[in-house]
């Protein structure tokens, strides 16, 4: 059991490592939804806006006066800034380019999808603090989507982790570095189907939300946000964009952790790096490419969707036992 | 025996087999749950020839061979066929919805791996050890059956049955002896043609394949 020699170490360089996946994914993440809309673009005949149109988006609204709806409260101002920082600390958890994190034994995979649905959750809040008939829909529709993706999550771990004792994510990264045999085996295999379709609903992409549209009928995501603007709307997509880089770069992680550095050393970190940022780019491009041909499921279909995930999930966890 | 290449196989074609079955669940196409029965069959096919190999039975790889062309060419060729005629390509309305059957078939598996216990433990071969991926197939198959109103469905369900079964005959004893399995071949042929008239007539007489207009008898 691997899970010891994370259990409490700290060291200096494994800060800087985690500092350095932080600072990655505030800087790419704009970028990387940046690449996947002109993904999209390209491949429906459209010109496009560019890589880096999100980056001035969020300077544009950056620069704007902060202004908040009448009758809301703390809850409308904080939650912003909630989502960003728990988007943070999750970047800083999990193993992107070292499994020699500055967390130790807190990066914990349980903790880390606490923190995001904390983050979910501080949303849904806003979106119900400001009082109008949109905030409470988003609200209730991405409350309904995150309970029903939260066990599908809560058995994949179950599944990934009985095989190397421990819910430690670098524990995890490190088990599958060294024996390769396990994440192509078929437990790993049905856990990586159900948490891809868990990736989809909590990043709020197709085909559970689409996040592109302001249609009353279907928005989730768009309809909480509703009533920001300004820096605080800059920060709302910021850490929106986060969270996807984030969930993709867990979802690599866990399923394709080839590259990913088992030191602290500066070539490995680097080429390490470098690996991760090409394998949370194809992820996004095969996601944007997927998405272009495929249709939002109706809303009464979402839990179908994710039933399924949770049965693969069921499936991998049983499959640990007999396979 | 554990990472061998033949366990991986087996364990990979257990893997496949189950999702097909579960898959099958999923899917309200029927073109689609045709298509994964055919993935199962291929499954299977592969199950008894790593099980050959594992085992040392050459004449396995022949069973393995007409399973395999059966299941995953003949009965799935029928059915399409049979689908192709009743002109309806949608099970719209489940006894039981989709979501509530997939965490039945969530319950179904772990209910097979509980039964195989006992049996699992008798022998300790990787095949003994995958027995619940057979049960869970029957399991479902059975479900699908129970829950499912459109002929071509209860096909499919009986089909999910079937390739169960002859998957726990795999695993437990690398086969039946070849004569009893090729009569159960021909028997299962016979079941699903009878079933494809069953629905071509059904069509002709009601304009739908829903089995819960069969409610009465009459000479």
């Amino acid at each position: 059991m691997s899970g010891g020699a994370f259990g409490t170490e700290v060291t200096a360089a494994g800060v800087a490592s985690s500092v350095l996946q932080v600072a990655l994914t505030v800087a790419g993440a704009p970028l990387l939804v940046g690449l996947m809309r002109q993904i999209r673009a390209r491949m429906e005949g459209r010109a496009g806006a560019g890589v880096g149109q999100p980056w001035r988006d969020l300077r544009k609204l950056m620069r704007k006066k902060p202004l908040a709806p009448d009758g809301t409260g703390p809850l409308f101002r904080t939650a912003p800034l909630v989502q960003v920082a728990t988007a943070l600390m999750v970047a800083a958890a999990i193993p992107f380019v070292s499994v020699r994190t500055g967390l130790g034994g807190a990066a914990d995979l349980i903790a880390v999808v606490a923190l995001l649905t904390l983050g979910t959750a501080a949303l849904a809040l806003a979106g119900l603090d400001t009082g109008t008939a949109f905030g409470g829909m988003g609200a209730s529709r991405e409350m309904t989507i995150t309970a029903l993706a939260e066990p599908t999550v809560l058995m994949a771990t179950f599944a990934l982790s009985t095989r190397v004792g421990s819910t430690n994510l670098p524990a995890i990264v490190d088990a599958s570095l060294k024996d390769a045999g396990r994440v192509i085996s078929p437990v790993s295999v049905l856990a990586a189907f159900a948490l891809a379709a868990v990736v989809l609903a909590e990043a709020g992409r197709l085909p559970v939300d689409n996040p592109s549209t302001h249609l009353e009928l279907t928005m989730v995501h768009e309809a909480m946000v509703l009533e920001y603007s300004g820096p605080d709307l800059a920060l709302v997509e910021l850490a929106a964009s986060m969270r996807l880089a984030v969930l993709l770069g867990l979802w690599s992680a866990l399923f394709l952790p080839w590259g990913t550095a088992t030191s602290t050393g500066v070539p490995a970190v680097a080429g390490a790096t470098v690996l991760f940022t090409l394998k949370v780019g194809v992820l996004g491009a095969v996601l944007a490419a997927g998405e272009v041909f495929m249709a939002k499921l109706r809303l009464f279909r979402v839990p179908e969707l994710l039933a399924g995930s949770f049965l693969l999930a069921v499936l991998a966890v049983a499959a640990s036992f007999f396979l | 025996m554990n990472g061998s290449a033949d366990t991986q196989i087996l364990d990979f074609a257990c893997g496949l087999f189950l999702l097909a079955a579960v898959g099958a669940l999923w899917r309200r196409e029927l073109s689609a749950v045709i298509g994964l029965l055919a993935v199962q069959g291929a499954a299977l096919a592969v199950i008894a020839a790593a099980l050959g190999a594992d085992e040392h039975h050459p004449e396995l790889y022949a069973v393995a061979a007409g399973v395999g062309l059966l299941r995953a060419g003949v009965l799935p060729g029928l059915a399409r066929r049979a689908l192709a005629a009743s002109g309806e390509d949608r099970e719209s309305q489940p006894l039981v919805n989709v979501a509530s059957s997939l965490l039945a078939a969530a319950a179904l598996v772990l209910l097979a791996y509980a039964v195989a216990q006992p049996l699992a433990r008798l022998d300790a071969s990787p095949g003994a050890r995958a027995l619940p991926v057979g049960l869970a197939s029957v399991l479902i198959g059975l479900f699908m059956l129970v829950a499912r109103r459109k002929a071509l469905s209860q096909v499919a369900g009986f089909l999910l049955l079937d390739n169960g079964i002859t998957a726990v005959a795999f695993l437990a004893a690398a086969g039946v002896p070849l004569l009893v399995e090729i009569g159960v071949s021909f028997d299962l042929l016979l079941v699903v043609l009878v079933l494809r008239v069953l629905t071509v007539r059904m069509q002709s007489a009601f304009g739908a394949t829903d089995l819960d207009d069969l409610r009465e008898l009459h000479d």
